[in-house]
């Protein structure tokens, strides 16, 4: 990004600064940070057996390469007795795709198509979850395709032969990567704009919505089905 | 001895002294007639001598790790069928309306996983740090417990607790509506501890603790905040971390949502941007009614519930002196305010913080009046140390639509009847 001299000199005079804030920041901690001489250097071969997170840049992605067809076998014998043939969901589980432009709608239906921002999070969660219940077992081929196949089923994609790899992963963006915004709590009223209300505070209170109304209340055995869910 | 023995040799004694207090309370009776209650009256359970004032009781060790009482046994942790697919991936609900104090027993915490209860074996425990560091570092749980430690009492409220209240009331009882946040001392090491002691990078900005359970939950925290108050945890109240809440260790995230706190956690790594893992992109972000979704919220705003009474805790008694009771918390400091209306929000009161009052801890409240047996509608109102008001549901829906499911801290309607039946209801 930052090139041209100018660009160094400003990266510098940056980095200046951070350093000072880090200086200013350190007197005043009471206690400097010491070491205790525990623990022991991780082997290479540890981390790699661990490091399994793939971030949006592409850091963690393992070599492999896979295309909708072979995704397609593999999603039919692995992954749709729950999530369907074609990513539909079946009960209560996740649908992976469709529901494009269901955002706004009373019934949001938010799938790696409609919803996820970074296709790398698939590839994360696929190898360190799934298949569910046979987590971290999937060869990265494997992986590639089903990403492939689940790119295919929500129109990322459009070509059955495409071949997704470590090469091209980043360039494969997804459609709702936009619409994520930050934090923006608090969203109410705090003391800075009014003393809460003590007296008088209402002159009609009525009620205006019944839990008894559904009965979706667990009492001993009881299963009947409410609306929305905690995930 | 044989109870049945112990039985025959007392007999004597105690039919002869039973006959003693008969005959004085018949006595005492006769001397205090007209003011006190008469003998026709008197109460069995003090007038029968009892099982256990007459028979030993069982000697120590019947239970190596004492349980409740069998009278106890309905307070539970439940759990709802239709709300996910499976039990592993499920969740389940403190019973609040059964609880008094703030801190939560063990046993009752509220459980949520995504891969079922990882059975962890101790001397198997390895925790990485790795990434941005100098060096690369394993510790076992012999290691963690070499390092100073430190003690904090935090709520830990799942981010969904009261999600499925944002459409309108739903569930008829406080432990299903709130029940998603339990309160625990936690016995631990500083996070900041074994980040310097690998030695972070000058371009270290986050942290992606990991768990070692079949869903490896992965989530990105940023640097200042492992840095501050989080905590690597090994005991909660005491005793070790219970299987379900992550044993042998987990993070402790204070004030922030309860997904954050990684259980059974087994690496760490540092980075210089977050990773944007499932957990903190398709699920726990807030979508809004324009479409947008609010990512990285992860403070858990100022919240209260009254407890007591409540639908699974109906008032059982008349008219006269009543106690109304519930928590508060905030992921933002402490709650130095409370108030509690009878009639819906026309008028509130005051309403009285006893016990410890803790940075990012519930809050016990009491308000205490005397009830003239016609209907109330409940409501709880707390306010932060930073200022912050717990808003209404409706202030809610207006500032983020009905889509969002996280972090529904709206003030909470308990309506009592006639008879003290108490329905989860709203207001205009």
């Amino acid at each position: 990004m930052l090139k041209s001299p100018k660009g160094t000199l400003m990266r510098s005079a940056l980095a200046g600064a951070a350093l000072l804030v880090c200086l200013a920041v350190a007197k005043v901690q009471a206690e400097p940070s010491k070491s205790f001489g525990l623990g022991r250097p991780a082997t290479v071969e540890e981390i790699q057996a661990w490091n399994i997170d793939v971030r949006p840049d592409g850091q963690g992605l393992p070599k492999g390469k896979g295309n909708p067809a072979k995704g397609e076998a593999i999603f039919a014998a692995k992954c749709a007795i729950c999530h369907g043939d074609f990513g539909e969901g079946v009960d209560r589980w996740p649908v992976l795709a469709g529901g494009g432009d269901t955002l706004k709608s009373e019934d949001p239906v938010k799938t790696v198509g409609s919803y996820w921002p970074y296709l790398s999070t698939a590839y994360d969660y696929i190898y360190r979850a799934m298949p569910y219940g046979n987590a971290q077992t999937l060869k990265p081929d494997e992986v590639y395709s089903i990403i492939a196949y689940i790119l295919l089923m929500n129109d990322v994609i459009e070509d059955e032969q495409f071949e997704l790899s470590n090469e091209n992963f980043t360039a494969v963006r997804l459609p709702n990567e936009k619409n994520f915004i930050d934090d923006l709590r608090p969203d109410t009223p705090t003391l800075k704009q009014a003393e809460p209300c003590m007296k008088d505070c209402k002159t009609d209170v009525k009620v205006t919505r019944r839990a008894q109304v559904l009965d979706v209340t667990p009492k001993n055995e009881d299963e009947t089905a409410g609306r929305g869910a905690i995930d | 001895m044989s109870r049945k023995k112990k039985k025959s040799i007392e007999t004597d004694v105690t039919a002869s002294r039973r006959e003693f207090l008969r005959s004085s309370i018949a006595a005492g009776g006769a001397i205090v007639a007209g003011s006190a209650a008469a003998h026709a009256d008197s109460d069995p359970a003090i007038t029968d001598l009892q099982e256990w004032s007459r028979y030993l009781g069982d000697g120590v060790d019947r239970a190596p790790y004492g349980v409740p009482s069998e009278h106890e046994k309905h307070v539970v942790r439940r759990y709802v069928g239709w709300l996910t697919a499976s039990v592993e991936s499920s969740v389940n609900f403190t019973p609040l309306h059964e609880l008094d104090g703030i801190i939560t027993p063990n046993g009752l915490c509220f459980e949520r996983h995504h891969g079922g209860v990882a059975e962890v074996e101790p001397d198997k425990y390895r925790l990485m740090i790795n990434g941005l560091v100098e060096k690369p570092l394993v510790f076992t749980l012999d290691d963690l417990k070499r390092f100073p430690r430190k003690n904090q009492i935090n709520f830990l409220e799942c981010a969904a607790n009261s999600g499925m209240e944002w459409r309108g009331a739903q569930l008829n009882g406080c432990q299903f509506t709130h029940g998603m946040v339990h309160n625990v001392m936690y016995t631990g090491v500083p996070l900041r501890y074994l980040l310097e002691e690998a030695g972070l990078k000058t371009n270290a900005k986050w942290i992606m603790p990991e768990g070692g359970d079949a869903s490896g939950m992965n989530r990105s925290v940023p640097l200042f905040k492992a840095l501050d108050d989080c905590l690597i945890a090994f005991k909660m109240n005491g005793e070790a971390l219970r299987p379900e809440q992550g044993y042998p260790v987990r993070l402790v995230v204070p004030g922030w949502e309860g997904n954050m706190w990684v259980k059974w956690i087994r690496r760490i790594e540092v980075g210089d941007e977050p990773w944007h893992a499932r957990e903190e992109t398709s699920k726990y972000t807030d979508l809004m009614a324009n479409g947008k979704a609010r990512r990285f919220t992860w403070e858990m705003d100022c919240k209260s519930v009254i407890t007591n009474p409540s639908p699974e805790a109906p008032l059982k008694h008349d008219k006269g002196a009543t106690v109304i009771t519930g928590l508060a918390w905030s992921g933002r400091g402490t709650i130095p305010r409370v108030d509690v209306t009878l009639d819906g929000g026309r008028n509130w009161h005051a309403a009285r913080v006893d016990g410890p009052s803790l940075d990012k801890s519930l809050h016990r409240f009491y308000y205490e009046f005397d009830w003239n047996g016609a209907p109330l509608l409940l409501q709880s109102r707390a306010v932060d140390s930073t200022g912050y008001i717990q808003p209404t549901k409706d202030e809610l829906r207006t500032a983020r639509g009905e889509n969002s499911i996280y972090h529904n801290n709206g003030i909470q309607t308990w309506h009592v009847k006639n008879g003290g039946e108490v329905e989860n209801v709203e207001v205009s």
